[in-house]
């Protein structure tokens, strides 16, 4: 992570957003501040509903919170909204592109918006670019999710932004274009681009170098992704039998276990206290349990998720 | 007993073969994983079985059905949810219930008992008279999977069910799952979280138009030499020639 300065990339103090649809009343925001600092990925990680696109929307100039403040790159988000404008790059969840525009006329017309050219800042965009440049004739409406992600994220990069605010860029993308689309984010950092993204796959967490984990609004978490982990303090174990299922509910009628979750081929148990875990092997050799294994294991962001998420 | 019969099925677009020959079963109360990248024939696939696309060749039966001559009746025995697709926002959890009870042809009394039970279930009674729109998303999904079982179908397909859910409904909504298939319906379900791969009893990877892979997930991670199935997946879609289109 770059050497902290002064300036930050991003400030958002005490930001309060509330919807208003009849008589329903949703708080989207609530009482959010954090910071970013310049050349930072930055990871607001929630599920949907949590305020991510609220948050972004209000960084990128598109609306107005209730109260609070907010920065970017040392400007005010209302007073100073068009310089903003000029200086970010915003990559919205719903993609942005003029589906009956061209790949190559999509581009070039993100870059006259902003009074540059293609060709002027084309080793910005050049990695992700050519990926799509075979289509270029394409329209844009023609092309598949995971190319139109990548044009989303050429336009939104033409004109160089010093922050890039990316809502949701891998939502419904499958596994694989989702780590080739984070190795695109890891060069663009190298760039010197301060980068803000959100997104609700919590295994994205770990390849930012700092997260914010957003839930129904408020701020469950604020520290890189090996902190919150480290602030995990509860024993964890990972266990897996020959029946997963049948292992779940065994487990969650057993009063020692405080908690179960199915991960993946495991399930993640706590424990009330830690040295129950003897009796628990027995107990569960006992129920008709066979190949059983249980072993201690660090928790994932998705655990401290789950564990940060439970009522206080 | 096979719900899901698919031989040599295939869809083309002109010259591009979206779907390209595949062949698998699916048995009774079986958790079906339909896995594959963006582009490689998911959804054609999926629409093909739900009776919404016709193949260009090939056979297939869904719910004893066959796709050419009786996609009606493959829609009525088939339950159907996805993230864009289930609840009408607009109408209150009630209006929902008795909306699809009578889309699928139940009668007043069954989904009088339906509504009942199903509010029961979800813990939903005290908001029964709520809009749909003021639920969290994660109750929603929870909802829609209950009113794709509104009928009893032998089958539902559910397409990416949990995206964007948070990972405590995630899991409760696989729970769900479980239960369905204890119950003898048949789940084919998609998704892009490589942990819920591991909750399906037999899952299909696809590139490219083809079944790859298919297998339980401990035969597949065997079959592969991956430790997880986010390594199987990676490895097949790796090999995808035709990229996204």
């Amino acid at each position: 992570m770059p050497a902290s300065t002064q300036m930050k990339s991003v400030i958002v103090k005490n930001v309060k957003k509330t919807f208003r649809a009849g008589k329903l009343k949703v708080t989207a925001l609530e009482n959010i501040s954090f910071e970013v600092t310049p050349g930072e990925l930055f990871g607001v990680i929630g599920p949907d509903g949590a305020g991510k696109t609220t948050l972004f929307r209000i960084l990128t100039t598109l609306m107005l919170a209730d109260e609070g403040v907010a920065e970017v790159d040392g400007l005010d988000v209302v007073k100073d909204f068009k310089t903003i404008r000029k200086q970010v790059g915003y990559m919205p969840g719903r993609f942005s592109l003029y589906q009956d525009l061209t790949v190559e006329e999509n581009l070039s017309f993100f870059a006259t918006l902003f009074n540059t050219s293609i060709s002027e800042n084309y080793d910005l965009v050049k990695d992700i670019y050519v990926q799509i440049e075979p289509f270029k004739h394409r329209k844009a409406g023609a092309l598949s999710g995971g190319m139109k992600q990548k044009l989303a994220l050429s336009c939104a990069l033409i004109h160089r932004p010093s922050v890039l605010f990316l809502d949701e860029p891998t939502t419904g993308v499958d596994a694989l274009s989702r780590q080739e689309f984070w190795e695109l984010l890891r060069n663009l950092q190298k760039q010197d681009i301060t980068i803000v993204v959100s997104t609700p796959y919590m295994d994205e967490a770990g390849l930012c170098n700092r997260v914010a984990l957003l839930q129904e609004g408020k701020i469950l978490d604020i520290d890189s992704p090996l902190g919150i982990i480290g602030k995990f303090k509860k024993p964890l174990w990972a266990i897996q039998s020959k029946t997963m299922y049948r292992l779940m509910m065994d487990l969650k009628k057993m009063v020692d276990v405080e908690s179960c979750f199915p991960f993946g081929q495991e399930h993640h148990i706590m424990l009330r206290r830690e040295d129950m875990v003897h009796s628990l092997e027995r107990d569960l050799v006992a129920l008709g349990h066979t190949q059983l294994k249980i072993k201690r294991i660090e928790a994932t962001i998705e655990d401290a998720f789950m564990e940060l998420m439970k009522p206080h | 007993m096979n719900v899901i019969e698919v031989n040599k099925l295939s869809k083309h677009f002109g010259p591009f073969k979206a779907v390209d020959e595949i062949s698998f079963t699916v048995s009774r109360g079986e958790i079906f994983g339909f896995l594959g990248a963006n582009g490689a024939g998911k959804t054609t696939a999926m629409r093909m079985l739900c009776g919404l696309s016709l193949p260009t060749q090939g056979e297939a039966s869904v719910a004893g059905f066959d796709l050419y001559k009786n996609a009606e009746d493959i829609k009525r025995n088939i339950g159907y949810m996805s993230q864009k697709f289930s609840l009408y926002d607009d109408l209150t959890i009630r209006e929902n219930i008795r909306f699809y009870g009578g889309f699928y042809g139940l009668d007043d009394e069954q989904i009088k008992t339906k509504t009942r039970s199903m509010l029961h279930q979800l813990k939903l009674e005290k908001d029964a008279h709520k809009m749909v729109k003021s639920l969290p998303l994660g109750w929603k999904q929870k909802l829609a999977f209950s009113v794709a079982l509104l009928h009893e179908p032998q089958i539902v397909f559910l397409d990416e069910p949990t995206g964007g859910v948070d990972p405590i409904t995630r899991r409760e909504f696989w729970s769900m799952i479980y239960a369905a298939s204890d119950n003898g319906t048949t789940v084919f379900v998609t998704t892009h979280y490589m942990d819920e791969a591991e909750y399906c009893h037999r899952v299909s990877i696809m590139v490219d138009g083809k079944i790859d892979a298919m297998g339980s997930p401990t035969d597949l991670k065997e079959k592969f030499s991956a430790r997880h199935m986010g390594d199987v997946f990676l490895k097949l879609a790796r090999k995808a020639k035709r990229g996204d289109e």
